[in-house]
């Protein structure tokens, strides 16, 4: 069969007779489904990208904390930056002053903190560059030159922050593989229950002289058909319910969000086009396979 | 054409037919009788078939029927035309469309004129664009038989055409299957009239099959 009879050739369509609540059923699960799909695939894209960016800022940036006497901070933190300077793989070693550090505990304890009073570790923030540094040997480094130094490379929590995030982007497409596998069991239901009421017709065209394909083809047209009309109009309202969502705010509070990130980026939009074509497969080879059961149960 | 070779057919709880041997030739006419439920219909479902035989060997159009692929199953139904007892027309197309039904699924254009010409000839110009439910008895069998020979098949078979219809209209089929017996159509007609049988003998050189006992029998000279 050419794709083009599969569209345009009306003869097999018009033996079978219309399929009432079965063609709405179609539609409606294959609009709903798709509907569904764009948002599983907008969850994907987000947490995708989520786990992109805290693993690629995360793994960039390190801290060393020097808790030692007042009377000793100042020498620790100038053997620690010394040692950091000299070390492959860091690209900038920096003591943070005291606005920063205030600035870093204001959200927990508001604008008014004496810093100056309290026994404030010294912060050094550590930039690496594209090779990064060796976190064991600096550890063993820094020991030696200022006991009271400790290497936080952010591995303890950057590690389940971005397993949880590629577990999200893995549940997004195990979203999507149970949408298709559900939509290929609505369509399948929808299809037999087509092919039962027209069990009449489809004997009276077996008789005639009718092949297995001339028969399947009515009815695979028809769901494939019904079925990409459906998704396409589920696409179009999960794209607009997407698009209409709150954008991303990049540096806000809640700028890197999860919820103000779900969306899609770039050439992203062009991907839940696929939705539509792909309902319409799921849904011919579902209908084909039904046929196909049921017409060998015929002699 | 259709032989059978020692045929049984069973439907589990013992043979329904069982014996048969039988050589339909081409060009002939045969008639089946027999009492209700003796097995006239599954003798002709194994003849176009929508029945396999359980036991012996049945050739149509010399090939095995158990052979057969379900495409084949299709090409030699395009090649005999049946009348089905209970027509079996889509009721959503036109008389003209159940009429035409045969070239349409086998991807044959359908000519127009030709086409009610058959009409015509079965007496059913003026029903072309109605509805198999809006049609009587006798022209739902005469729609059923334009159906059948449209493909201008080698067999027409014929499954009680005249049940259901007066004397008249039965003499009117009758006199169809003739002609087309007379351009060289192979014919079996199942039915119980034998007085159909006896007018028939007047127009055709028939044979008259008998299905008694399980058994199928040539009848005798009495009728």
């Amino acid at each position: 069969m050419r794709l083009t009879d599969f569209f345009l050739r009306s003869d097999a369509d018009r033996v079978v007779p219309p399929s009432g609540f079965t063609a709405q059923l179609t539609l409606l699960t294959a609009a709903a489904m798709a509907f569904l799909a764009v948002f599983a695939l907008a969850l994907s894209f987000a947490t995708g990208r989520l786990a992109d960016r805290w693993s690629e800022e995360l793994a960039r940036t390190a801290t060393v904390r020097i808790s030692a006497p007042l009377d000793q901070i100042g020498a620790q933190t100038e053997a620690a930056l010394a040692v950091l300077t000299t070390t492959a793989g860091v690209a900038q070693a920096r003591a943070l002053d005291l606005s920063e550090e205030q600035a870093l505990l204001e959200p927990w304890f508001g604008p008014d903190l004496p810093l100056d009073q309290l026994p404030m570790p010294q912060l050094i923030e550590i930039i690496e560059d594209d090779l990064g540094f060796d976190a064991e040997g600096l550890r063993l480094r820094l020991t030696a030159e200022a006991p009271g130094a400790v290497l936080d490379d952010h591995s303890r929590w950057r590690k389940p922050l971005v397993r949880a995030a590629d577990r999200l982007r893995l549940l997004g497409i195990v979203s999507l593989a149970l949408i298709a596998a559900a939509t290929g069991a609505m369509i399948t239901l929808a299809a037999h229950a087509a092919l039962a009421a027209n069990a009449q017709v489809i004997r009276t065209l077996r008789l005639v002289g009718a092949q297995d394909s001339y028969i399947a083809q009515a009815f695979v047209r028809r769901f494939a058909l019904r079925a990409l009309g459906g998704a396409l109009i589920g696409t179009f309202l999960g794209m607009a319910a997407i698009a209409l969502l709150p954008a991303t705010s990049t540096g806000t509070v809640g700028g890197d969000s999860f919820l103000t990130g779900l969306g899609f980026q770039g050439l992203h939009w062009f991907w839940p086009l696929a939705i539509a074509p792909l309902a319409a497969i799921v849904a011919f080879v579902a209908t084909r396979l039904a046929a196909q059961r049921t017409l060998r149960g015929l002699m | 054409m259709i032989e059978f070779k020692n045929v049984a057919y069973g439907y589990g709880g013992g043979d329904l037919l069982t014996g048969i041997d039988l050589s339909l030739q081409a060009g002939s006419f045969h008639f089946l009788t027999g009492p209700s439920g003796s097995g006239k219909t599954t003798f002709l479902k194994m003849c176009y078939r929508e029945l396999l035989p359980s036991a012996g060997r049945l050739d149509i159009f010399d090939q095995d029927v158990r052979e057969m692929s379900r495409d084949g199953v299709a090409d030699l139904r395009r090649r005999i035309g049946v009348v089905h007892q209970d027509c079996q027309f889509l009721d959503h197309l036109s008389v003209a469309e159940n009429v035409a039904l045969p070239l349409t699924v086998a991807g044959r254009a359908v000519d127009g004129e030709d086409l009610m010409a058959l009409l015509g000839w079965v007496g059913l110009s003026k029903q072309a664009d109605a509805l198999p439910p809006e049609l009587s008895g006798g022209e739902r069998q005469r729609a059923a038989l334009a159906r059948a020979v449209i493909m201008s098949p080698e067999v027409i078979i014929a499954d009680e055409p005249t049940g259901n219809v007066d004397w008249d209209m039965s003499q009117r089929l009758l006199t169809l299957l003739v002609e087309l017996n007379r351009m060289g159509k192979t014919v079996l007609l199942a039915t119980h009239d034998m007085n159909l049988i006896r007018v028939a003998k007047q127009q055709v050189a028939t044979r008259v099959l008998r299905i008694s006992n399980r058994r199928l029998q040539a009848a005798g000279a009495d009728l």
